[in-house]
């Protein structure tokens, strides 16, 4: 596995992400998923909000690497706030 | 068809799952491990943070192959789309020539891009080439390894010789598929071509362009070995196209890190596209059926 | 009114009368198409010197020299047999893994299923580019290097997901009382997958080989990263002759030529599901 070349933070990462995959399939198998229609006006389901909301984040991130540079942090936070309105809105 | 719910369906999937993650999932957290560090071979890496990122995202070298990227797509799509349709719309609908016409023009889907490359190298030499050597008896000067407008027109030429069929043969698809009532409807009302070909043909064909849009805009974001073997990305870095230049980064200096984080953005930039695509054909779907 | 009278000179064309535009349009665009295939074919007839010192629209001294050339020496044909064996291996993995999924997707609704749909599509979509590095890296460390295992692995990167897809596509014409009616006949599911099921998709399993074998076959940035010597396709020793100096067109152009064969041979009979396949089973 050396040529793979992990570090932790990278490790974490794809643990979230892991983490929160298997968390949504459990929410899925407990409470079962209703799709409905939000602002974008496309059925979405818990699924495709999660989707939503990782890709954006991404974009958000690296806009705001790419516009501010510093604090990267702060980034993290507007990803949650986005988060919160994807699950709310769309 | 109504289809049932079964969980089990999943050991079905299973191989398919695993096949894919093996040579998908794996190669993606690598690259994710590669652009926060830097390395200088030997296995021996250094955490460089999102060093890679600011840096990719801060150099002119990617904007400019992105945005001769999203020329390059945007160009053959304008040309394609209609082309390939007023293509399907000439098609014998029927008999020995419908068929005769489907063979050939599959052809040049069939053969190995490489070779789609060689092909339009050697057309288009002044020397030895038909399509070179006509120009220029003619006195048109036109030379694309050194001349940035001809050897764009090339490529662009390429590849809608290479793709057009496949937009047509979609259409030509989405065509077959409207009843013969529709047209003698249609007579009877005296519609014109154009409205014909607007409220009948169009919205019928609509399901089938919007995979012909899909595939042809990926199929040219990506596109690497046809240009590259036409020009190798020249005159200068004119048509270094996006993947021309991660091949380069990535396997020419063997620069991991930056490689790395530009491949992480390609992605999703297709990660982002495919999804609009599919929500729109899925909704597609839904309010035809 | 005016459309009145339009319709009555010409039903369906501008102006032409109808069949006759028709025919041009498409004469036209098969000229087009076919003209620098012509072009590579006229090439790999001629000598060299008649390549490069006359300019001709057909072969003057007919020869068949550069296709001999090609077929005796090894370190050209072994390109086809290199290329030939892991498009073959690929075909057979990607068919292998694909028709279960496909009935799966066919058949039920399961969880996460239309995710998992999404997902096999963006590896249709995501750029060979992007893998080439780590799988390079990957079947470096595994000790695959430069072997037909590898290439064929690799290219079911994009090829299982056709798979699925186009099979998808025709499975969903089966109608699914045939599996009822064979389960309640005491077919277990395997026995019912083999015996009943695949014969009646066996159109659509010949398609989608006939694509996976295609899309293995023209692609060349996988391969070529993954190979060296000992599994170098044909694609990649055509590119390395034309980095040396003094390229000997005529086997350049009969090697191309026959790239094209195998293609151009089956494309006969799968002329009726071309397009469903080049949509991903889409039409």
């Amino acid at each position: 596995m050396d040529w793979m070349a992990w570090t932790w933070p990278t490790a974490i990462f794809f643990i979230v992400i892991a983490s929160l995959l298997i968390t949504f399939t459990i929410l899925a198998i407990k409470f079962p998923e209703t799709p409905r229609t939000g602002i974008l006006r496309i059925e979405t389901t818990r699924g495709d909000r999660l989707f939503i909301t990782l890709l954006g984040s991404a974009f958000i991130n690296l806009a705001w690497l790419g516009l501010v540079g510093a604090n990267q942090p702060f980034a993290l936070v507007i990803c949650l706030i986005y988060a919160a309105a994807v699950f709310r809105w769309v | 068809m109504e289809k049932t719910v079964n969980q089990k369906a999943w050991f079905l999937v299973l191989p398919v799952l695993l096949l894919v993650a093996f040579s998908a999932v794996i190669p993606l957290m690598t690259v994710v491990n590669y652009s926060v560090q830097d390395t200088f071979g030997n296995n021996q890496f250094f955490w460089a943070g999102l060093e890679w990122f600011e840096e990719m995202l801060a150099s002119e070298r990617m904007w400019d192959a992105l945005g001769r990227q999203l020329m390059f797509s945007g160009i053959i799509l304008a040309i394609e789309v209609p082309l390939g349709i007023f293509v399907a719309l000439n098609m014998p609908k029927s008999g020995f020539w419908s068929s005769f016409c489907l063979v050939l023009m599959s052809l040049p889907l069939l053969i190995p891009w490489n070779v789609v490359g060689t092909i339009w190298q050697i057309f288009g030499r002044v020397d030895i080439g038909l399509l070179g050597h006509t120009l220029d008896a003619l006195g048109i000067n036109y030379n694309y390894t050194q001349d940035t407008v001809a050897a764009w027109i090339t490529i662009v030429v390429m590849d809608v010789w290479h793709w057009t069929s496949l937009v047509a043969l979609l259409a030509y698809a989405g065509l077959k598929s409207i009843p013969e009532a529709y047209y003698q409807a249609a007579k009877i009302d005296q519609a014109s071509r154009w409205k014909v070909f607007r409220y009948i043909e169009l919205p019928k064909m609509m399901g089938v362009l919007m995979i012909a849009v899909l595939l042809r805009f990926m199929d040219s974001f990506m596109i690497y070995t046809e240009p590259f073997v036409v020009t190798g990305g020249g005159p200068g870095n004119a048509t270094t196209l996006l993947s021309i230049d991660l091949v380069k980064m990535a396997l020419g200096q063997f620069d991991l890190g930056p490689a790395a984080a530009f491949s992480i953005m390609y992605f999703l930039v297709i990660l982002l596209i495919s999804w609009v695509f599919y929500t729109v054909m899925t909704n597609l779907d839904k309010r035809e059926g | 009114m005016a459309d009145l009278t339009a319709n009555q000179s010409a039903p369906r064309g501008l102006s032409l009368p109808r069949v006759n535009s028709r025919a041009v349009v498409m004469t036209l665009y098969l000229l087009f198409l076919l003209l620098p295939i012509y072009w590579l074919l006229n090439m790999s007839l001629k000598t060299n010197t008649e390549i490069l010192n006359d300019f001709t629209l057909w072969p003057d001294n007919f020869t068949l020299d550069n296709y001999r050339t090609i077929l005796t020496d090894p370190s050209w044909y072994m390109g086809y047999v290199n290329s030939l064996i892991y498009v073959v291996m690929n075909t057979a993995i990607s068919l292998t893994v694909a028709l279960p999924a496909a009935y799966a997707f066919s058949r039920y609704h399961f969880m996460g299923d239309k995710h998992l749909f999404f997902w096999l599509l963006t590896n249709r979509m995501a750029p060979p580019a992007v893998f080439a590095l780590p799988f390079f890296q990957l079947y470096s460390s595994v000790g695959l290097f430069d072997t037909h295992i590898a290439v064929a692995l690799a290219h079911t990167l994009f090829n299982v997901p056709l798979a699925v897809w186009i099979l998808e596509g025709f499975m969903r014409g089966v109608p699914k009382e045939i599996d009822e009616t064979a389960f309640i006949d005491g077919y277990s599911f395997g026995r019912f997958f083999v015996k009943i099921f695949m014969p009646l998709v066996a159109s659509g399993i010949g398609v989608t080989a006939f694509f996976c074998f295609m899309f293995s076959w023209v692609e060349l940035l996988l391969s070529r990263t993954l190979t060296t010597v000992d599994a170098k396709p044909i694609a990649a020793i055509m590119t390395r002759t034309q980095g040396a100096a003094g390229i000997d067109w005529g086997v350049l152009a009969a090697a191309g030529v026959l790239t094209i064969v195998p293609g151009a041979l089956v494309i006969y009979f799968v002329r009726n599901y071309i397009a469903k396949g080049f949509a991903l089973g889409r039409v």
